[in-house]
């Protein structure tokens, strides 16, 4: 379980959350939804701590995640993570760059990540593409290599940051399909998404940000058929 | 016992021989300036990009002093200097250590380039993924990094071996010393410059074939 509580978070004088408390349950899928600049994708950042905080707490599966004392390189390893920008390693081919974490994080043995990448990449679809070298693939095949990659790692959570943002439209299906996927297979999932269609389909929870604010959170038929905040029916009136 | 001056006659290939251990020497010292120079610029260079504000101020000051200063002016400079402090330093010491620093001067920034290319957004993916902060140095940073600016400190490396020819206002025996000894004895500047030329190329040019042929097994 991820718990929340009482974050603040501040860019300089800039107030980016201010005072966010959430949970998320085991086999949960969360959207968080809301305008560039709400903090939303901040939020995740600071979930496996690649941004430090100011006030609150977060805690994942009780371990408090912004301790000196915590492990964070062991704690990120229960925490997947895709990016807005896929990110891929460009030096290595599409199995060499889900093998990687397994080989040198989890000192497995050069066959069982070969393997567990093997796995993974048929998993999200790649088992063509192997040998392929990330500029050999598509943005749409380098974002699920992306998810294949942090799937390695076997992760208990999974945080997406805008996944299909930066993807041609054409290109955006395959990998909501993919995520669609894992939210069927029971992965707990944040996703900072924009795409209502797959928070309303696939989420158990919406939440709404609004500078910095959760304003709403809820059932995906509150949020998208009754929203009670304003600014969460503004919005959604907006993207419609 | 040695034929002197039936050799002198037949001047041609003993000065080439000549010449050729010159460029030993020269081949030499580069090799030692550019190791050197290359492993510390890579420390210093991470230092630059990792502890901005700190390092700027000291390694960074230092160095720009390096970069900004004529090698020549460096070189006779601390040849005398070392002696005041009490440094016995020949030639080749005093002519490799300036050339080291000198060459860390020019790597750093080369290495700050490489490390900067990699850029946040990969370095976080890399994190996220529970690597440390050294296996992402190593196994990110280093291959991204090191294919970006390979072409730059091949270009470092290959402007080293040329201003190695400086040393010889040290005295130190390498090629253009060697070159300049023997137009004062046969005065035929051309053909021995000419000599001294193919024989940079020599040193320089498999270095740049070579560099050529990695950056194509790493774009295929």
């Amino acid at each position: 379980m991820i718990e929340i509580k009482q974050l603040h978070k501040y860019f300089g004088a800039l107030h980016v959350l201010q005072g966010i408390d959430l949970n998320v349950s085991k086999g949960e899928v969360l959207s968080i939804i809301g305008s560039s600049g709400s903090g939303k994708s901040t939020l995740l950042y600071c979930i496996n701590g690649l941004e430090d905080i100011q006030q609150g707490e977060v805690l994942v599966d009780g371990t408090t995640v912004h301790d000196q004392k915590t492990n964070i390189n062991k704690l990120r390893q229960k925490l997947g993570m895709v990016f807005q920008q896929w990110n891929s390693f460009p030096h290595l081919t599409a199995l060499e760059n889900v093998a990687l974490a397994p080989k040198i994080v989890k000192n497995f043995s050069r066959d069982q990540a070969k393997s567990i990448a093997e796995k993974q990449l048929k998993h999200v679809g790649l088992g063509d593409k192997l040998d392929a070298y990330p500029s050999a693939l598509s943005g749409g095949q380098q974002q699920r290599l992306a998810i294949a990659r942090a799937l390695a790692m076997e992760p208990e959570y999974m945080l997406f940051d805008e996944a299909t943002s930066a993807l041609d439209p054409e290109l955006v299906g395959e990998v909501l399909d993919t995520m669609r996927l894992l939210a069927d297979e029971g992965m707990t999932m944040i996703c900072v998404t924009h795409e209502m269609g797959f928070s309303r389909d696939v989420s158990d929870r919406v939440a709404y940000f609004h500078q910095g604010v959760m304003e709403e959170v809820g059932p995906p038929e509150q949020i998208f058929s009754a929203p009670q905040s304003v600014h969460t029916q503004k919005f959604l009136a907006n993207v419609r | 016992m040695s034929n002197s001056a039936s050799f002198f006659t037949d001047f041609q290939a003993t000065d080439l021989l000549f010449l050729g251990e010159a460029a030993g020497r020269t081949l030499g010292i580069s090799l030692v300036s550019i190791s050197i120079g290359t492993a510390l610029g890579i420390f210093f260079g991470w230092s630059l990009q990792a502890s901005k504000w700190f390092a700027q101020a000291t390694i960074g000051t230092v160095l720009d002093a390096f970069r900004s200063v004529p090698l020549i002016i460096q070189l006779i400079l601390f040849y005398n200097f070392f002696p005041i402090i009490g440094w016995k330093m020949g030639p080749f010491a005093a002519g490799a250590f300036v050339l080291s620093i000198y060459t860390a001067a020019l790597v750093a920034n080369v290495v700050r380039g490489g490390i900067e290319a990699v850029g946040e957004p990969m370095r976080r993916a890399a994190r996220s993924l529970g690597m440390s902060y050294w296996q992402d140095l190593r196994y990110v940073v280093w291959p991204i990094g090191l294919r970006a600016v390979f072409p730059s400190w091949v270009g470092v490396a290959l402007s080293v071996i040329k201003d190695s020819a400086l040393v010889s206002v040290l005295g130190y025996m390498e090629l253009l010393r060697a070159s300049q000894i023997l137009i004062t004895r046969t005065q035929e500047p051309f053909i021995i410059l000419a000599c001294a030329g193919a024989f940079y190329f020599a040193l320089s040019y498999p270095l740049s074939k070579y560099s050529q042929k990695l950056e194509e097994s790493w774009t295929s």
